[in-house]
């Protein structure tokens, strides 16, 4: 009896909780809103979300991409085939790495932030007060949020694609000697625009969206004590990270699993 | 800070992801197969197209004119045809053409080798939906190693 009570209290605290999360999506994008008075607002949380986490973006993709050629480089040479260092850097990046570990870092670096700023506008009753003054929070606080992450990410991933790229050049040609002609044209023959780009930036977009709404939902949804927005910020990396590599598989089927 | 810096700060920063776009678009992608991107079709009947796939390349002298486009059954005698996009500015290719199922590399991908026949008088140049005749089909390993033990056994 005990045990099925817990199951059926799961169930229902789960439910509700997706219920809620959905509530303040839905008020979030289908709210109406002052473009005038909004977009300044947007404007101040791109620069939160996005315009600070441009350094460790843009490292983490240099490296990667230094990384990746490196590692490539040393199995490929064993075949001859050290040409195919291009390709293989930009569409190891293009398609999986920049999305995702973009979408891993976005949601350490910024997610986490907004989960804890909301957390705290909750526990010190800031939410609250808002309402008192008859503004919608979830117009106020959480739509300029949500719509600055869907916007950064994308671009994000991008600059982290091609830094990668860059620094996989600069090991592959400038230091272990792949000829500089054959690394870009052999790229340019194998990488596809809509294929390649495009669709990476579609799992981006999709990557964001879900990152952006767990991290707000975990911020606006948490316990109003100390405790409970560290649970939730934590919560929020967790899920995030989690969400993000379980649907980074189901959108590699469905784009490139034929 | 104030407004001021930080709607500088996001400009650039939008700027930069437009850069990126360009740098993918224009540096890293392909650019299609040229410039005017007109095609004209030509089919090709084989026998075993191989490792041949949609999309791939058809060369002449290395040099890509155009993809295969499709690649589907003849419905009378169950043969493997493909159907060539080839490039409007190349419209020049006598009916004496051969094609051949060539391969980059000892393991590299199969592509469509375009081998430009000579012009006479009697010789009419190709146009969109014809047969090229003279086709060569994939080498297929396994047969070969099939006709080099066949050859060896009819030895003894």
């Amino acid at each position: 009896m005990r045990a099925l009570q817990t199951l059926g209290q799961g169930t229902i605290e789960r439910t509700a909780a997706i219920g809620r999360a959905a509530m303040m999506l839905s008020g979030a994008i289908f709210g109406k809103f002052n473009p005038i008075r909004a977009f300044p607002l947007f404007v101040k949380q791109v620069h939160v979300v996005g315009v600070l986490s441009l350094i460790i973006i843009l490292v983490s993709g240099l490296f990667i991409g230094m990384v990746l050629a490196l590692q490539g480089y040393t199995v490929l040479i064993d075949y001859g085939a050290e040409d195919s260092l291009g390709p293989m850097v930009s569409l190891a990046l293009l398609r999986e790495l920049g999305p995702v570990v973009t979408a891993l870092l976005f949601a350490g670096r910024a997610g986490s932030a907004l989960t804890a700023e909301i957390g705290l506008m909750k526990a010190t009753e800031q939410l609250t007060s808002l309402e008192m003054m008859a503004v919608d929070p979830i117009k106020r606080v959480v739509a300029p949020r949500f719509w600055a992450g869907v916007f950064s990410m994308p671009i994000l991933a991008l600059l982290f694609s091609s830094v990668g790229i860059l620094g996989g050049h600069l090991v592959g040609v400038e230091w272990l000697g792949v000829d500089h002609g054959s690394f870009w044209s052999i790229m340019q023959a194998n990488v596809d625009f809509t294929k390649d780009v495009l669709n990476g930036v579609i799992k981006s977009i999709v990557f964001a969206f879900v990152v952006t709404w767990i991290a707000l939902f975990r911020g606006y949804d948490a316990i109003p004590t100390s405790e409970g927005i560290s649970q939730a910020t934590t919560k929020t990396v967790v899920q995030s990270s989690l969400a993000v590599l379980g649907l980074d598989f189901v959108l590699t089927a469905l784009m490139f699993g034929n | 800070m104030t407004s001021r810096k930080i709607e500088i700060l996001v400009g650039f920063f939008v700027a930069l992801g437009i850069a990126a776009v360009l740098f993918l678009a224009l540096n890293v992608a392909s650019q299609g197969v040229s410039g005017s991107g007109e095609t004209y079709q030509l089919k090709a009947k084989f026998s075993n197209i191989g490792g041949l796939k949609v999309r791939s390349a058809v060369k002449v002298g290395g040099v890509v004119v155009g993809r295969v486009e499709s690649i589907q059954l003849d419905p009378v005698d169950y043969a493997p045809v493909a159907t060539l996009a080839i490039d409007k500015q190349y419209d020049n290719f006598p009916d004496t053409s051969s094609v051949a199922i060539l391969t980059s590399g000892l393991l590299g991908e199969q592509y469509l080798g375009l081998e430009p026949g000579f012009i006479d008088e009697t010789v009419e140049i190709l146009k969109n939906g014809d047969y090229i005749e003279d086709t060569k089909s994939a080498l297929v390993l396994e047969e070969l190693i099939g006709q080099f033990l066949f050859n060896q056994g009819s030895d003894d």
